[in-house]
């Protein structure tokens, strides 16, 4: 790191003139700079210190303690061991869905939106002028849809006799509203993610501008086509976007909550189709008063989360490549 | 031969290649034209649910779920006029009052913190920045859900509930990573001599800070105060659980009770109160758009 750089090179200064170096100024030891580094460091770091641990760390460790008892916020936490974890996974049939439908929004959702965000990200890269109007217009989606607007809107799209309905009944398939349909309703929140696909877009497509333009040549001249330039160019030069895209879509997928309350009215409804982890968790934490259950659910999603986390970035190393990267 | 004017000069190069006549729609062209074809469509498709809102928030109340067309069978103003009273007897003025409050707090909260414990991280050597760098780097990751119920305590205990505090408060203390590590590594592209001239000439790291970063770290705040501002904007999990007096709403929460009603009654006043909470964010987009497509591309920021 830098940082190790610059101290060793002070520390020479140091041996070599003594205790106040050229470079310094105000004739301070080696000793008091590095004091004075010290309390600059942490000076300037206590509103983040202070976050971090008294909102985050600490927050964290109770909520594991919370876990394991039984808690409503009136009497006091009651331990009762791993009981909330056991009836979780045991007895609680609408966790299983919780954990079934946001598995399946999840992991069809994500590859989807991603395959979206590539596609046309390389649709857009085909050409300069022109594309920047489109590349807003494609990326407007992300900035406003995690909104309670763009839910509203959505669930109207969607109901009974909506424009989605009608469209489809132009095609001879008659739906009658995908917001109470029990089978409809997660693909339609799927849809409502791909629909935001332009934030990945931007960053697949600042990467796909840094894919040098003399590999194509050199792949036309070879006389490679369109589907191999994209297997052994376009994909491995991409591989540590791709890789990014991958983890915080993953990550933030797993958290979908205000579409998801707003749809249903907070009910997680129909049939427990659109009680999405979050949702089911906060319903359990503030309706039902079970903090101790939901601190369980929250401790669940941290470790499945770190899982996916630590399982990517370990097995990054055999798909992600990096550019000058030649290890 | 070349043409000049009208006149056809005669030089010496032309003499091989007489030029072929070209067709004007030769492939390259055709190719550009599907392709902004292609693209008007895709753009059509991804714009279609704001253009349909913006129609929609014209029909009258009984077009819904009977008129599926985009445009009202006969535009009225009706529901703009009834969605200015409010609702559960705030008027809708004071929800978008209260918003902007809460965002204008939490913005200066989040580029004052986070721009010092970035300045801290990227040019301050001291003990332990390795380990809380490594720190601030995990809780980018960290799914904010396993901190809700211990900070809903915490505030609950300070007596801070159906207050602004527990939505300002943490902003000053630097909790959205996103923003610390964007300004890291701005500072990071700043070459060093920049402001180690100033500490050559006795500045210390508070006027270092001040006189120098801040100035050179100008875009990132930019962009950080954008995205911070549209982020609480549109934040509808914490005032959910912290704001419970009406009157103290912000738009999102207002907008629920709208959406609360919709099976019952008033569908016109629903979108069009969503539409109006959408304006600020669309106008912020509207007039910074290449700043926060910029920042996405190069921090890798989400919407």
């Amino acid at each position: 790191m830098v940082t190790s750089t610059v101290n060793r090179v002070d520390d020479a200064t140091d041996q070599q003139t003594g205790s106040a170096t050229p470079r310094d100024p105000k004739g301070l030891t080696r000793k008091q700079r590095h004091w004075r580094e010290n309390i600059a460091g942490y000076g300037f770091l206590t509103p983040w210190l202070v976050g971090f641990f008294g909102l985050t760390l600490v927050p964290m460790l109770y909520s594991l303690y919370l876990s394991f008892t039984r808690y409503n916020l009136f009497s006091p936490p009651e331990w009762i061991g791993f009981d909330n974890y056991i009836r979780m996974f045991t007895e609680d049939p609408n966790y299983t869905q919780s954990v079934k439908i946001t598995l399946i929004y999840v992991l069809v959702g994500t590859p989807i939106k991603l395959a979206a965000a590539l596609g046309v990200a390389m649709l857009l890269n085909y050409r300069d002028r022109g594309a920047g109007f489109f590349r807003s217009s494609f990326y407007a989606p992300s900035l406003i849809g995690a909104s309670v607007s763009v839910a509203i809107v959505w669930r109207a799209m969607f109901s009974t006799d909506g424009p989605v309905d009608n469209s489809l009944s132009f095609f001879g398939l008659e739906i009658g509203g995908w917001v109470g349909n029990v089978a409809l309703v997660v693909p339609m929140m799927i849809l409502l993610a791909v629909w935001q696909f332009g934030a990945p877009m931007v960053i697949f497509l600042a990467g796909l501008k840094q894919v040098p333009r003399e590999l194509y040549e050199a792949a036309d001249m070879d006389g490679a086509g369109p589907v191999k330039k994209f297997r052994s160019i376009t994909l491995p030069m991409l591989s540590s976007v791709v890789f990014f895209n991958l983890l915080l879509e993953l990550i933030g997928a797993f958290q979908v909550f205000s579409s998801a309350y707003i749809i249903s009215n907070g009910s997680g409804g129909p049939a427990g189709m659109t009680n999405f982890y979050t949702l089911y968790l906060y319903k359990r934490a503030f309706s039902d008063g079970q903090m101790g259950y939901a601190s369980a659910m929250a401790w669940t999603l941290v470790i499945v989360v770190a899982i996916i986390a630590f399982v990517l970035f370990r097995t990054s190393k055999m798909w992600v490549h990096y550019q000058g990267d030649n290890r | 031969m070349t043409q000049r004017g009208d006149v056809w000069v005669r030089d010496d190069a032309d003499q091989e290649r007489v030029p072929a006549p070209r067709p004007y729609w030769n492939r390259k062209r055709i190719t550009t034209a599907i392709w902004f074809i292609a693209m008007a469509a895709l753009t059509a498709i991804v714009l279609y649910p704001l253009v349909w809102l913006i129609f929609a928030t014209f029909k009258d109340n009984s077009e819904f779920g009977q008129n599926p067309a985009l445009l009202p069978e006969d535009p009225t103003f009706d529901n703009y006029a009834k969605v200015m009273e409010g609702i559960a007897g705030v008027p809708l003025w004071r929800f978008f009052a209260n918003s902007a409050v809460i965002a204008i707090a939490a913005t200066a909260g989040t580029l004052i913190s986070s721009s010092m414990a970035a300045y801290a991280f990227a040019r301050i050597r001291f003990k332990g920045v390795g380990i809380f760098f490594t720190a601030m780097i995990g809780t980018l990751l960290l799914p904010f859900h396993v901190v809700i119920i211990p900070q809903y305590i915490l505030f609950n205990n300070l007596g801070m509930i159906d207050t602004y505090w527990p939505l300002i408060l943490p902003k000053f203390l630097a909790t959205e990573a996103f923003f610390v590590f964007l300004m890291v590594q701005f500072m990071r592209g700043i070459p060093r001599e920049m402001d180690e001239a100033a500490r050559v000439d006795g500045a210390g790291h508070v006027r270092t800070f001040a006189s120098i970063m801040l100035p050179l770290i100008q875009p990132a705040l930019v962009t950080s105060a954008i995205f911070s501002f549209i982020w609480t904007w549109n934040d509808f999990l914490a005032p959910l659980m912290y704001v419970t007096s009406p009157e103290k709403y912000p738009v999102p929460i207002a907008l629920k009770l709208y959406n609360d009603q919709t099976s019952t009654s008033d569908y016109g006043a629903t979108v069009t109160a969503s539409l109006l909470g959408m304006v600020p964010i669309l106008l912020f987009f509207l007039v910074f758009q290449r700043l926060l497509i910029a920042g996405v591309a190069t921090q890798g920021l989400k919407g």
